[in-house]
């Protein structure tokens, strides 16, 4: 399977590829470095291709564009993987194999970062999409959430750079937290997270961080209710009845989809 | 637009030039460097990305979309959105260039793949009367020199090969839709496409 799907390097680069197969080879590509360099090569290569086409634009798409960028916002950096231990491997190296609905997760909430999806994310979000589809972890709650046709997303900073994607379905009436790039919390802490409940914190369980610094998608416990919102604390091991400190951050639930 | 002659030299397939290129014109000024200025918001620094990259970009997106006025559109959201997402460009994932004409690849190829939804078979066969368009619109001597090199690595490839990268690249058609029009098995296509770029690559004397 392997060397079949390392074949596929060619028709990635050129974007020949289904959405499904395109899912199945990001994957794939995220485990094998020979994929990757080559990968590399090939889009240089069919950069080459593509400048031997260039052709001059209207003068006037040049005024038109530096007219508009006027009123375009620029998205920030993507969120760079926190680095507290190097020898970690990236983001979908490591979910890439092991948890493949976190990397589904974590592609969502890439999809939902910055207001206005660039189009490369919204791809990246139909792809997702697809994916989980076709996953069969039917048992899995948080896949029921992720793949709900009403989920709604809405993100938020979370502090040294990391952020926070939350993912709310009426219909299951779960939420899912997808937080990227966040710190392992302090020796003897954990990230608990909470719903607000009209400015009453009710707790949604703790964020296991075992799984590392980088990203990491829980399924809130409880239902999400009347809750408006969602926050998120530092508490000692085991998580406390009630927030002991200040949240990390707070953020309103979307507006419910469709 | 003239008419040109179709890139693979009919006739000419099995001879083999070498091509010695130098530091590939095209990327003369520091792409990487102007996008990091772009990203902080620097309206000169992108006019330079933009007289840089739009040409390239939109003949890519025109031998694509071929229509005139949505190659326009098209070329200017993709600019835009180099303006919007120049944050988000990794070095190390490849050069500035590659990034830029990757996206407008997608981008020209996402908008026929969507007009191409309720296309039908005969559709698409009439893509294969298409030359790709190797304008001589343009008077820039790198891109003559580029097109050349092209030109002359492309007659290195087999048949196959030629077909289904330029069917695939210029035409942003799918392995599947390349197989189907050179009724050809998948597996061909797809190691075709493969090996088929490897050779450019060698050819061009491309390192990542």
């Amino acid at each position: 399977m392997t060397a079949d799907l390392h074949t596929l390097t060619g028709a990635y680069v050129l974007h020949a590829l289904s959405d499904a197969e395109l899912a199945e080879f990001d994957r794939h590509l995220a485990d094998c470095d020979a994929c990757a360099l080559e990968v590399r090569e090939l889009s240089a290569t069919t950069q080459r291709l593509g400048a031997a086409v260039a052709v001059t634009p209207p003068p006037a798409m040049r005024d038109r564009v530096m007219r508009q960028i006027e009123t375009v916002r620029q998205e920030p950096p993507d969120v760079p993987p926190y680095r507290a231990d190097s020898a970690r491997p990236g983001l979908f190296g490591r979910l890439g194999s092991s948890l493949p609905r976190l990397a589904l997760a974590a592609c969502l909430a890439a999809a939902a970062l910055g207001g206005g999806l660039a189009f490369w994310q919204y791809q990246q979000a139909e792809d997702a999409r697809e994916q989980a589809q076709l996953a069969e972890a039917a048992n899995d709650e948080m896949m029921r959430v992720l793949t709900a046709t009403d989920v709604a997303v809405s993100s938020g900073d979370l502090p040294d750079g990391a952020t926070g994607t939350v993912l709310v379905s009426a219909s299951e009436d779960r939420a899912v937290f997808v937080a990227a790039g966040m710190a392992d919390p302090p020796p003897g802490m954990v990230y608990q997270l909470w719903f607000d409940d009209g400015g009453t914190m009710r707790s949604a369980g703790l964020m296991d961080s075992s799984g590392g610094p980088s990203a990491n998608a829980v399924l809130m416990e409880g239902p999400v209710a009347d809750a408006a919102g969602m926050g998120i604390t530092v508490e000692p091991d085991g998580g406390s009845p009630e927030p002991t400190s200040d949240p990390l951050a707070v953020m309103a639930f979307p507006e419910a989809a469709g | 637009m003239p008419a040109m002659p179709r890139p693979d030299g009919r006739g000419c397939a099995a001879m083999k030039e070498p091509v010695y290129i130098g530091e590939n014109p095209s990327t003369a000024p520091d792409l990487s460097e102007l996008l990091v200025q772009v990203a902080q918001g620097d309206h000169a620094a992108f006019g330079a990305v933009y007289d840089a990259v739009s040409g390239p970009v939109f003949g890519l997106v025109r031998s694509i979309l071929r229509d005139p006025a949505q190659s326009e559109e098209v070329t200017q959201e993709v600019m835009v959105e180099i303006w919007r997402n120049a944050a988000r460009y990794r070095p190390e994932k490849g050069s500035a260039m590659a990034w830029m004409m990757t996206f407008a690849h997608r981008r020209a190829v996402d908008r026929v793949r969507s007009a191409q939804a309720s296309s039908d078979r005969e559709q698409r066969a009439a893509l294969l009367d298409h030359t790709p368009a190797f304008d001589e619109v343009t008077e820039q001597v790198e891109t003559r020199l580029e097109r050349e090199q092209v030109r002359r690595c492309l007659r290195t490839l087999t048949d196959l090969q030629r077909q289904s990268v330029t069917l695939a690249y210029y035409r942003g058609l799918t392995y599947r839709e390349v197989a189907e029009l050179l009724a050809l098995p998948l597996g061909t296509v797809k190691t075709r496409l493969r090996d088929g770029l490897i050779r450019l690559r060698d050819c061009l004397g491309v390192t990542a």
